[in-house]
């Protein structure tokens, strides 16, 4: 096992804690790793990249409770990025243009790319669309930092509709992300 | 939105997460199904009103060991088919082990009986409907099962719909072998194989456009 996925693999297993901090260190490291990762994959489609490592980022935050902590972390995340990579490719029906194997998980923390170039789609648009049971508490809570309790206050919901708001709301994101392409 | 700013937002009171949630999520959706499937059968079927007796005979059990056999099987597969990049391992090896078991049992009662008494072996009384029953009785652990899966991450939707309906498949037809009154190893050797298989090629077709992230 690498460093990197030693250190990464730490990170999120505190994350899924609790530790925000340390969350959005793993989340950080994780999307250079997932560009270099998908740039190589999409040499044919470079405008396609940091879309899909944000769609590929929030699939892993929704997704994030069927990480298993004694399962190798590079198995679990290459396993979510190359459904997303996949899932696209089927989309766009040019799967035959692809000329790098898909199955050499092995590589995926060995390269990293932190510059990020602009996403086409614009997520704070797309959180416009969402139902306000939704949106609200995404906007508190995930935007503007404010907690569950000051959100139910300001929003008139209770508390478990405003969590359950965060995660129908960034799960129902997720599938407009899907099929926006 | 730039790619920071979304981490900066899922990062942001992202709280503890339960990490055991595919155990728990399945664990409520079989109690769930299992419930609707008896209470299913004891709406249109009833429970054979000689239990008793019947469970006094080896057949009984064996007729209830071999869905239970594929339907643990099929719990695992679906265990480890929720979560991304989870092999399946020997699963195939454990699902086929009471197939081929079931049949080699099959094959030697037809062997051993009287020419003249196989077909009553292999067709019972109730070959015609015994696999639909059990697809029937079947729905509700369906339902349970896909939205148990939906809730997680499957990376291979068609074998993820798969192993949920022979799950499926595998609880509606021990809940059927409640009520059935065949006892021919031949005739459960093919029919109840048949009623489980039915769910999973519905669950098969099904996954692709349900199990969807």
């Amino acid at each position: 096992m690498s460093a990197s996925e030693d250190r990464l693999r730490g990170l999120l297993v505190r994350g899924l804690a609790g530790d925000a901090s340390a969350y959005r260190a793993c989340l950080d490291e994780l999307s250079a790793h997932l560009r270099a990762f998908l740039r190589r994959r999409l040499a044919h489609l470079p405008d396609e990249v940091e879309d899909l490592v944000q769609e590929t980022l929030l699939a892993i935050h929704n997704q994030r409770h069927t990480y298993d902590a004694g399962q190798p972390l590079t198995a679990w995340i290459h396993a979510i990025a190359r459904y997303k990579l996949v899932d696209l490719l089927r989309r766009r029906a040019s799967r035959e243009a692809l000329n790098d194997p898909l199955d050499e998980e092995s590589g995926l923390f060995a390269a990293s790319d932190t510059e990020a170039i602009a996403a086409r789609r614009d997520l704070a648009r797309m959180l416009e669309r969402l139902p306000d049971r939704q949106r609200l508490p995404i906007v508190h809570v995930k935007l503007e930092g404010l907690s569950v309790v000051e959100t139910a206050r300001i929003t008139g919901m209770s508390e478990s509709a405003v969590k359950v708001g965060v995660h129908r709301g960034l799960r129902a994101l997720a599938a407009l992300m899907r099929d926006e392409r | 939105m730039r790619t920071a700013e979304l981490i900066a937002m899922l990062a942001r009171n992202a709280g503890p997460v339960e990490t055991a949630a595919p155990q728990r999520r399945y664990r409520v959706a079989l109690g769930w199904g299992a419930f609707g499937a008896a209470l299913l059968m004891a709406l249109v079927l009833g429970v054979r009103p000689d239990l008793a007796e019947a469970a006094r005979l080896p057949m009984f059990w064996v007729k209830l060991a071999f869905p239970a056999a594929i339907f643990a099987g099929a719990l695992v597969t679906v265990l480890r088919l929720s979560r991304p990049g989870v092999q399946l391992g020997r699963v195939c090896a454990g699902l086929a082990a009471p197939v081929l078991a079931m049949w080699v049992l099959g094959a030697g009662t037809l062997l051993a009986a009287a020419p003249g008494d196989r077909a009553v072996l292999l067709f019972g009384e109730s070959a015609a409907t015994c696999p639909f029953t059990i697809a029937i009785l079947s729905i509700p652990l369906f339902v349970a099962g896909l939205w148990a899966m939906k809730g997680l991450a499957p990376t291979r939707l068609v074998l993820a719909g798969a192993a949920s309906g022979l799950l499926a498949g595998a609880g509606g037809a021990l809940v059927y072998a409640l009520f059935c009154t065949e006892m021919a190893a031949p005739f459960i050797s093919i029919w109840y194989l048949l009623g489980m298989l039915i769910p999973a090629g519905v669950g098969a077709m099904l996954g692709p456009r349900l199990l969807r992230w």
